[in-house]
C-alpha cells in the first residue's frame, strides 16, 4: 500500500527515518539539512519512534557517536551537508573501514568557502574516496526510496558499508513534491530485522572494535572493503529490483532517458537531470537526437554498464556540479572518461562544471550543451575539453 | 613483503573490518622485535620488591613464588620504564644491536 503526498525533501526523509524507526540517530543540525533532524526529533518527542536521539554538540560527534550505535549492533542514522560532513571527514573513513552500516542522508550544499548555503555538490563529492556507497537523487520520490533501501544495501553481510544518500540541497530539500509514500509497515517488512554478526554489546562474544592495525594487517583489510565495494553493486541492483517489485519504480544505477538512438547525450547526477529531460524533449522536437543518463549509483562506479548504455552515443558531454581543481575537469567526468577508455570507446567526451554555490542551471543552458556537441559532431573538432556552464566572463 | 609476513593468514581469512573476535589474544603478537633496548636484572642487587613487575606496561616482568625471574622478551618493547623505576638500579639496559655481535 502506498499513499500520494505533498512534501519537501527534507519531510520526505524525516517520514523515511521515522518508518526506518532506527535505534540511534546522532545528528547536528546545518542547512540546508536542518529540518531533516528537526522534524525527526520531533517524532522522537512524540513517541513515534523507538529511537535514542543523541543531540551531539558537532559533526564529528554525530558520526563518532553513529559508529558507537553501529558498532553496538545498532541501526544508526545521522545526516548533515557540507561543511558539517567536512567535519566528520576523519570518522567517516573509520565508519567505512570499520565496515560499519551506517545511513547517512547529505543535503548537497557547497561547502565553504566563500561561504554559501545553496546546491553543488563539493561536500559528497570529496567524499567519494571514503568507502561510502553513494546514492544520488532527482528528486524527493527518489530521496526517500533510496533512504528506504539504504540499509538493506549496506547490512548485506557481503557488503557491510555505510551509505549515503544524497540530495539537492534547497531544489529538493525544500520544495514541496507530489509524490509516493509506502505504508510504514510495508518498509518495515521491507527493511527487515537487523542481526549483525558481531557486535560490542553481545558479552558472551566479546570483540574489540578499531585497534590499531599495521603493516602486516592493514593491508589485508583494505582489500576487503574493496572486495565489500564489489558486492556492493550486485547488492544494489538486487534492492532495487525487489523495491521495483514492491513499488513498481525505480531502477539499479542509473535511469536511460531517451539515450537508445541518442547521437549526442549526456551524463548528470542530481536535480539537473530534470531539467536535462526538459531539454531533451525540446531537442527531440527539433529532430535532435539528444539523450541523457541520470546516474543514481556513484560509488561504488558502475563503470561497464555505463559504457555499455552510452556506447552508441557519438558525443558525450559529462555535467559536474563540483570542481576538482585538478586542471583535468569535474570528478564524474574523471570518471566517466576513465571508464570509456577502459571500453576502447571513440565517443568524444567533454566537460561542463555548474551550478556552483547553488548557481541555477535552466534549460535553454542544457539545450546549449547539446548544441556544443552537435556542433563537435558536425566539425568532429573539441575546442575546449572543460567548460564552466552559466559562469561570467 | 616481509619474510616474516608471509606466513599470516590472507584477507579472506581474517575478521572483517579490523575486529578482533578473539579475546586476549594480543599475547599471540609478538612486539618484542620492535625492542632496540632490552632490559637485565642483576639477580644480585635485585630486591624482589616488585615495583618494575607493577609498572611495565607490557606485562613482560616474570614474577614466580614472588621472585622477579626475568623477561618475557617476545613481548617487552625496551621502554626502560622498568629501569627508570628500579629503587636500587638492579635493572640495566642493554643495546640489541651489541648483544646480537657478540
Ligand atoms: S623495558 Fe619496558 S616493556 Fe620491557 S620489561 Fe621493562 S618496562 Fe616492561
Ligand atoms: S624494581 Fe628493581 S628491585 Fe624491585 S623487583 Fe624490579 S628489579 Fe628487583
Amino acid at each position: 500500500m502506498s499513499n500520494q503526498v505533498a512534501l519537501t525533501g527534507n519531510e520526505a526523509i524525516a517520514n523515511a527515518m521515522r518508518q526506518i524507526n532506527p535505534d540511534v540517530v546522532a545528528a547536528y543540525p546545518i542547512t540546508p539539512q536542518t529540518e531533516i533532524v528537526q522534524i525527526f526529533s520531533q517524532f522522537v518527542a512524540d513517541g513515534e519512534v523507538d529511537t535514542d536521539f543523541v543531540t551531539v554538540e558537532s559533526e564529528h560527534s554525530a558520526m563518532s557517536a553513529s559508529v558507537g550505535a553501529s558498532a553496538s549492533g545498532a541501526r544508526a542514522m545521522t545526516a548533515t551537508a557540507a561543511n558539517g560532513l567536512a567535519l566528520m571527514w576523519e570518522i567517516l573513513y573509520i565508519a567505512a573501514s570499520t565496515r560499519l552500516p551506517i545511513v547517512m542522508p547529505v543535503v548537497n550544499r557547497a561547502l565553504s568557502g566563500p561561504i554559501n548555503i545553496h546546491c553543488d555538490h563539493s561536500d559528497s563529492m570529496g567524499a567519494r574516496d571514503s568507502g561510502w556507497i553513494q546514492l544520488y537523487a532527482e528528486n524527493a520520490q527518489e530521496a526517500y526510496d533510496n533512504t528506504i533501501q539504504a540499509f538493506k544495501i549496506g547490512e548485506h553481510e557481503d557488503v557491510k558499508l555505510p551509505v549515503m544518500v544524497n540530495m539537492d540541497g534547497f531544489i529538493i530539500s525544500h520544495a514541496v513534491e507530489n509524490f509516493n509514500i509506502l505504508a510504514d509497515e510495508d518498509v518495515q517488512e521491507f527493511i527487515g530485522e537487523y542481526n549483525p554478526e558481531h557486535t560490542l554489546l553481545d558479552a558472551e562474544n566479546p570483540i574489540t572494535v578499531g585497534p590499531i592495525d599495521l603493516q602486516d594487517y592493514y593491508f589485508e583489510h583494505k582489500r576487503q572493503q574493496s572486495e565489500a565495494v564489489k558486492h556492493a553493486k550486485k547488492v544494489v541492483a538486487e534492492v532495487a529490483e525487489e523495491y521495483n517489485e514492491l513499488t513498481g519504480r525505480g531502477f539499479s544505477y542509473f535511469e536511460e532517458y531517451k539515450l537508445d538512438d541518442a547521437e549526442v547525450g549526456i551524463v548528470a547526477l542530481g536535480s539537473t537531470t530534470g531539467t536535462a529531460k526538459a531539454a531533451v524533449d525540446n531537442l527531440r522536437d527539433e529532430g535532435i537526437k539528444a539523450g541523457l543518463l541520470k546516474l543514481r549509483l556513484y560509488r561504488p562506479f558502475p563503470a561497464e554498464e555505463i559504457t555499455e548504455a552510452l556506447s552508441n552515443l557519438k558525443v558525450l558531454a559529462v555535467l559536474d556540479r563540483a570542481e576538482t581543481f585538478s586542471d583535468t575537469g569535474g570528478p564524474v567526468f574523471a570518471d566517466i572518461r576513465s571508464a570509456l577508455y577502459n571500453a576502447d570507446s571513440e565517443i568524444e567526451a567533454v566537460n561542463y562544471i555548474y551550478g556552483l554555490g547553488g548557481r541555477d542551471t535552466q534549460v535553454d543552458e542544457i539545450e546549449a550543451v547539446y548544441k556544443d556537441l552537435q556542433d563537435i559532431l558536425e566539425s568532429g573538432e573539441v575546442e575546449e575539453r572543460v567548460q564552466y556552464l552559466g559562469v561570467r566572463e | 613483503m616481509a619474510k616474516k609476513d608471509q606466513q599470516k593468514p590472507g584477507w579472506k581469512s581474517i575478521p572483517e573490518g579490523g575486529l578482533i573476535i578473539e579475546p586476549g589474544n594480543a599475547d599471540d603478537y609478538k612486539t618484542g622485535g620492535w625492542r632496540t633496548y632490552r632490559p637485565m636484572i642483576d639477580q644480585e642487587i635485585c630486591i624482589n620488591c616488585h615495583i618494575c613487575w607493577i609498572y611495565c606496561p607490557d606485562s613482560s616482568i616474570i614474577s614466580k613464588d614472588e621472585e622477579i625471574k626475568g623477561y618475557d622478551y617476545d613481548h617487552c618493547k625496551g621502554c626502560g620504564i622498568c629501569a627508570n623505576e628500579c629503587p636500587v638500579d638492579a635493572i640495566t639496559m642493554l643495546e640489541e644491536g651489541n648483544l646480537s655481535e657478540k
